[in-house]
């Protein structure tokens, strides 16, 4: 044998090809296979953890040079105008009660504005309680700047919304102030519509569809008469008060798509320059990162950016904006007891600064990151540093597949008999699809049965529409439980070693599948989802002890997970609820998950009602495996 | 089909000759303005400013030179000595073989649903059709080097007309001069949707004109004050015309046209006035000495009495001409006449609005167009073209030009045409597929357009991926597509009118003159800017980085089980065993 010259490759595949050293390594993968797990679950939680501590991340810069080196000067002086204009507002929307179509139309035609109406309806598939609406109907008023000299290819979005009571009115009235001033100038290259969408994210959505003509999810509108060609950026204001302490960035949007890094960037750069105090999550930054609040501080906003996404939902109305390939975001105004205050000019100011410098923009946003997550404003932790903390934890069902592998490998070659090999694995398979089957039957009658069978449950229990479909939702979860175990045994009458390790191995690959696309597609769903999972499917056996972990799995189950992460979300926001106010959000959540799917097209309530909770039913048959 | 052609013809004529055509003030031409009097001498020089306060409360303001010569540039003999006519041009015309030329530079969109139909259309961008003499072989090669010519007349980019973008409409673009040549073998039509057009272009234009900018109207255009404005466009069109009214021979006639849209909104600070000072930054002195007529219109149509603005100087010229299907009345400021320019030596008209108040919705105007791109993602989409027909009673056809770039793959299959939810078949449909890297996709249709109504027509594409070397060096900027050109016989507005009898006698009016019944309009819709799927153009190194480590560990192991001979292995032989070995081998007998 030549031995002259090994390289790497030769070692590698000398490791692969010589059965020797591949026993070798095998049997060590396969004796340390629990504590090997158990380091990788331990570096990857670490991994994460690690994230938010500040000399770990990066300083946010702007990539994009159009907005980077260009000065702009902001000169917006009419604040207090605009204010009045909100105050008009809200008196004519008090009058109407509703959207004042008319006022906002002769508005802005008199500061020169092309405008149009779209009228849109929409029937919920069922009452939304959190916001006391069933059949929506509504109208969006949007008047375009046209800029001078451009033929109408490229255009800006501000968009405010007209909401019930007494909020956002100054957010419309700074919009209209803007738009009177904007028309004043001549640099604009880019066409900038000024929209008011009446009923916040169902006119909004009704709007976009319109613009692109596309309908996803079966709503009722009118064509838009007026277009400004393709949008290259959107920015939403919500704003309640005169004066405010900060201003909130918000980024998170449909299925946890996020707006190119370098908006957030032009925002925190033109908060800094103006001085306005800025916050994402709600949090402002601290500069003392060496010490455990510090670091506390950060991880508290991450996982609150890490919680947000992993929601699914748009966070505001530019939260659908993203499904379009337009970079959005929305910019809150909050007032707090703070002494520092910031007047309307100001913010005016800030978003004409944005504005401009978007219009400067030469190509689409696409310089900065797409995939990142923020511990503050001034910091990010970008994909490339993030996803080794997945892939610690997707690791480990590799390696306890590969366990399991090997041990049916390893199974039928000690019995002698090759036909009784034939024999066993036969009814195997089948032992294999019928939970297969089983488990995404319920995750299909999850998935369906709550909406379609809302009338009928009103109908015979005490119960209002959307608590129909949500405890629909519940009973079903949980009969899911007790339906499909032991269906092997009508099969093949009895289980057999062999056939829990055939179907957990196929468990354990489809949840690393799953949980692989989920998180490329949105990092914080896969890793909150992998976070929980992963233990559970590494350890179950039919073998341990029956109750424990019943009580354990169930623990870990998807549904438990979002009740969790209900009340975590709840502290790391500082408005911590009790256990039965906790019940009640729980219920709210699901009822809101799957109008998010229906109205704009989350994904997250199929993903998890179709994919992740059968993939949990699995498991949860290999533990009653008989 | 036939028909069509025909009356467009005329009604184009009209169109353009109506201006100047109908003056009340005794001007010495009162023929067709395609023929010239043969008094005149060879050569002849005219010049007119248009300035028509727009329904927004824009100002319109459009200049025309037009230079007309009576030479033959196709015969035998050379033509060398140039008076009025740019000689670049006339060498041109003579050395390529060119029947017709128009171009145009455009920077903005004309806004119809504001200012209504402009006198002479024009895409964003730039335009170029030429219609070939009949004589000439070898069109494509002769239009490759004509745009090349052509962009160094210019300063612009017309060197980047090229097969791809270049195609040959069969019924959108007829000869506008004499000659029925209707062969669209002799017809080249791009655009440039891209070209941005600024005072390198202004500079070479105003080169042509007799005067240049220092004399007559041509000096009101200092760039600052055009280029400060929400449109600009400028134009040469050359083509040739009738020298007498018997047409037995030929002129050429050159028209430069400049048609500029000022923002009063903008510029006036709320207040509503405006003066040739204040939108030229210049007011005139003296007429081009070399012009035969100089005049400016000032459209007064809607203040007939002096009660929605009042003009100074004023002037007891009037003019009235039916201009796009509508009668419309004019102010006339003759500049050859000392008069005009009063005891201060200078013309500066001011015009002031008696009401200020800004409203400007939205007009109605009777043929109107807008394309746009549905759908989302990088792969497919939708292209809609808009029609809107919006008068009240007659239906028109209208002929649709689409040009889209090969890189957008059409499927033609689902191309739909719907008017009020209904099916609308094109009764002519002329398309020519595309080929990936050499010619575009064209489509011409003749569709109906029902009264009252929008008619959709919409194309599904899918977006085509580049080679890496076609991107744009700013692609993610997105890929243009040029305007689509909606030419029409519109109904004419004076002829909607069937009620009213005051100004005419009840014989005249009962059957629609045919001149006044319909006029040819031709619109251009916005221009699309489609994003293509771009690859990272900062990723290379990452995928060497990628590509060399799969081969390196792909390859090399590949190779390594390949190339290594695999034989059964004995299991090493003890201590014992092998010192017996050794022996042996030094014994000379073979081993154990």
């Amino acid at each position: 044998m030549k031995v002259q010259g090994l390289t790497i490759q030769e070692n590698n595949m000398g490791l692969l090809s010589d059965p020797n050293r591949r026993r070798a390594l095998i049997s060590m993968l396969t004796r340390l296979n629990a504590p090997i797990c158990v380091v990788c679950y331990m570096a990857g939680v670490a991994w994460f953890m690690g994230l938010a501590f500040e000399p770990f991340t990066l300083r946010t810069y702007m990539s994009e040079n159009a907005m980077g080196s260009t000065m702009v000067e902001e000169r917006f002086p009419a604040g207090e105008r605009a204010l009045a204009t909100g105050r008009e507002f809200a008196a004519h929307k008090k009058k109407v009660g509703g959207m004042p179509v008319d006022w906002l139309v002769k508005t802005m035609q008199s500061q020169g504005l092309e405008v149009f109406t779209q009228r849109f309806s929409r029937t919920l598939p069922f009452p939304d309680e959190n916001k006391e609406r069933y059949v929506v109907e509504g109208t969006n008023v949007y008047g375009i700047l046209r800029a001078p000299r451009a033929p109408r290819t490229e255009a800006l979005v501000l968009s405010a919304p007209c909401s019930p009571g007494n909020n956002n009115n100054q957010a419309v009235g700074l919009l209209l102030g803007l738009s009177q001033y904007f028309r004043n100038q001549i640099y604009w290259a880019k066409d900038i519509i000024f929209l008011v969408n009446e009923h916040d994210l169902i006119g909004m959505q009704a709007w976009l569809e319109g613009y692109h003509h596309t309908n996803t999810t079966g709503m009722d509108w009118s064509p838009l008469q007026g277009r400004g060609g393709s949008i290259q950026a959107a920015l939403s204001l919500e704003l309640s008060s005169d004066v405010i302490t900060s201003l909130d960035l918000v980024l998170e949007g449909l299925n946890g798509q996020l707006p190119n890094l370098d908006l957030a960037n032009l925002f925190y750069a033109f908060c800094q320059k103006i001085g306005v105090l800025c916050t994402i999550q709600g949090k402002l930054q601290r500069d003392d990162w060496d010490t455990a609040s510090g670091y506390s501080h950060a991880v508290q906003t991450m996982m609150l950016m890490v919680l947000k996404q992993a929601s699914g939902r748009p966070w505001g109305d530019h939260g659908l904006f993203l499904r379009y390939h337009i970079e959005a975001a929305s910019i809150k105004g909050i007032n707090s007891f703070r002494q520092y205050k910031t007047d309307a000019t100001t913010i005016g100011r800030l978003l004409e600064g944005m504005f401009r410098k978007l219009n400067n923009l030469l190509e689409r946003l696409h310089q900065s990151y797409f995939f990142y997550l923020m511990p503050s404003l001034s910091r990010f932790v970008s994909i490339g540093y993030y996803m080794p903390a997945f892939g610690l934890l997707a690791v480990i069902l590799l390696l306890r597949a590969l366990d399991l592998w090997v041990q049916l490998s390893a199974l039928p070659s000690r019995t002698e008999d090759g036909i009784a090999d034939i024999e066993q694995s036969g009814p195997g398979v089948l032992s294999v699809l019928t939970p297969l089957v089983i488990s995404h039957l319920t995750g299909v009658a999850l998935y369906t049965l709550p909406i379609r069978s809302q009338e009928m449950a009103v109908e015979h229990f005490p119960v209002f529409e959307t608590e129909a479909v949500v405890l629909t939702a519940i009973a079903i979860y949980t009969a899911g439980l007790a339906l499909p175990h032991n269906t092997h045994r009508l099969v093949s009458g009895e289980g057999t070693e062999q056939g829990w390790r055939v179907l957990k191995l196929v468990a354990v690959l489809y949840l690393a599948v799953l949980l692989g696309c989920t998180a490329l597609i949105n990092f914080s769903l896969g890793f909150i989802l992998a976070l929980t999972l992963v233990p559970l499917a590494a350890f179950i056996t039919p073998h341990v002890p029956k109750l424990l972990s019943a009580l354990f799995m169930v623990l870990l189950s998807p549904g438990c997970t979002l009740f969790f992460s209900i009340f975590f979300f709840q502290e790391l926001q500082e408005t911590p609820v009790n256990l039965q106010e906790g019940w009640v959000l729980f219920l709210s959540v699901i009822s809101q998950g799957i109008l998010d799917h229906s109205l704009y097209g989350s994904l997250v309530y199929p993903l998890v009602a179709l994919l992740v909770y059968p993939c949990w039913l699995l498991f949860w048959n290999i533990l009653f495996w008989k | 089909l036939g028909t069509f052609e025909d009356r467009r013809w005329e009604a184009t004529e009209v169109e353009e000759a109506a201006p100047g055509d109908a003056p009340s003030d005794s001007q010495t031409s009162s023929a067709p303005e395609t023929v010239v009097t043969p008094s005149q001498p060879e050569d002849d020089f005219q010049e007119e400013l248009v300035i028509r306060p727009l329904h927004s409360g824009d100002i319109y303001a459009s200049f025309q030179f037009r230079t007309v010569w009576d030479t033959d540039f196709m015969g035998g003999k050379k033509v060398s000595h140039y008076r009025l006519f740019p000689k670049s041009l006339g060498q041109v015309i003579s050395k390529f073989s060119v029947r017709e030329l128009h171009i145009s530079f455009t920077q903005g969109y004309w806004r119809t649903m504001q200012w209504g139909q402009p006198f002479l259309p024009s895409p964003p961008g730039a335009e170029l059709w030429v219609w070939f003499q009949d004589t000439v072989t070898d069109v494509d090669g002769t239009w490759k080097e004509l745009t090349n010519v052509l962009s160094g007349i210019f300063c612009a980019s017309l060197n980047f007309i090229d097969s791809t973008n270049t195609v040959q409409p069969s019924a959108s673009f007829k000869p506008l001069g004499i000659g029925n040549v209707t062969d669209h073998r002799f017809l080249r039509y791009a655009t440039l949707p891209r070209e941005i057009v600024c005072t390198e272009n202004l500079t070479p234009w105003k080169k042509l004109l007799p005067c240049g900018s220092k004399a007559g109207l041509a000096v009101l255009m200092k760039s600052e004050k055009l280029f400060h404005s929400s449109f600009h466009s400028q134009a040469v069109h050359i083509r040739p015309v009738c020298q007498d009214w018997q047409c037995k021979s030929t002129s050429w006639e050159l028209r430069q046209t400049l048609n500029v849209v000022f923002d009063l909104h903008s510029s006036g600070q709320g207040k509503r006035e405006w003066s040739l000072f204040k939108m030229f930054s210049r007011t005139l002195t003296e007429a081009c000495p070399l012009a035969s007529s100089s005049k400016i219109y000032i459209d007064v149509t809607d203040n007939p009495q002096g009660e929605q603005f009042e003009l100074s100087p004023a002037t007891p010229l009037l003019s009235q001409a039916v201009v796009l299907g509508d009668r419309r009345t004019y102010s006339v400021y003759d500049l050859t006449q000392q008069a005009t320019f009063g005891s201060m030596r200078s013309l500066n008209m001011l015009l002031r609005w008696k009401s200020s108040d800004g409203e400007c919705d939205m007009m109605r105007p009777l043929l109107h167009g807008e394309r746009y791109v549905a759908g989302y993602g990088l792969q497919t989409g939708e292209i809609h073209t808009l029609m809107y027909n919006h008068h009240p009673y007659r239906a028109f056809p209208v002929l649709l030009l689409d040009t889209v770039p090969w890189y957008l793959r059409l499927y033609i299959h689902t191309l739909t045409v719907t008017s009020k939810g209904k099916d609308n078949k094109p009764s002519y449909i002329h398309y020519q597929p595309s080929k990936d890297r050499v010619r575009p996709h064209l489509l011409e249709m003749l569709v109906q357009l029902p009264p009252n109504s929008v008619t959709e027509v919409t194309v599904q594409f899918e977006r085509a991926l580049l080679k890496w070397t076609e991107y744009t060096p700013d692609p993610n900027h997105g890929f243009y597509v040029g305007s689509s050109v909606v030419s029409a016989l519109v109904p004419s507005v004076v002829a909607m009118d069937t009620n009213s009898t005051q100004e005419r006698p009840l014989f005249s009016s009962f059957f629609p003159s045919k001149e006044e019944s319909s006029y040819f309009v031709r619109i251009y819709t916005e221009p699309l800017l489609v994003n293509l799927p771009t690859p990272d153009f900062s990723m290379p190194y990452n995928v060497i980085c990628l590509t060399c480590t799969v081969v390196a560990v792909g390859y090399g192991s590949l190779y390594n089980l390949l190339t290594r001979t695999f034989q059964v292995e004995e299991p090493s032989p003890g201590l014992a065993k092998r010192l017996a070995n050794i022996i042996r081998k030094m014994r000379g007998v073979p081993p154990l």
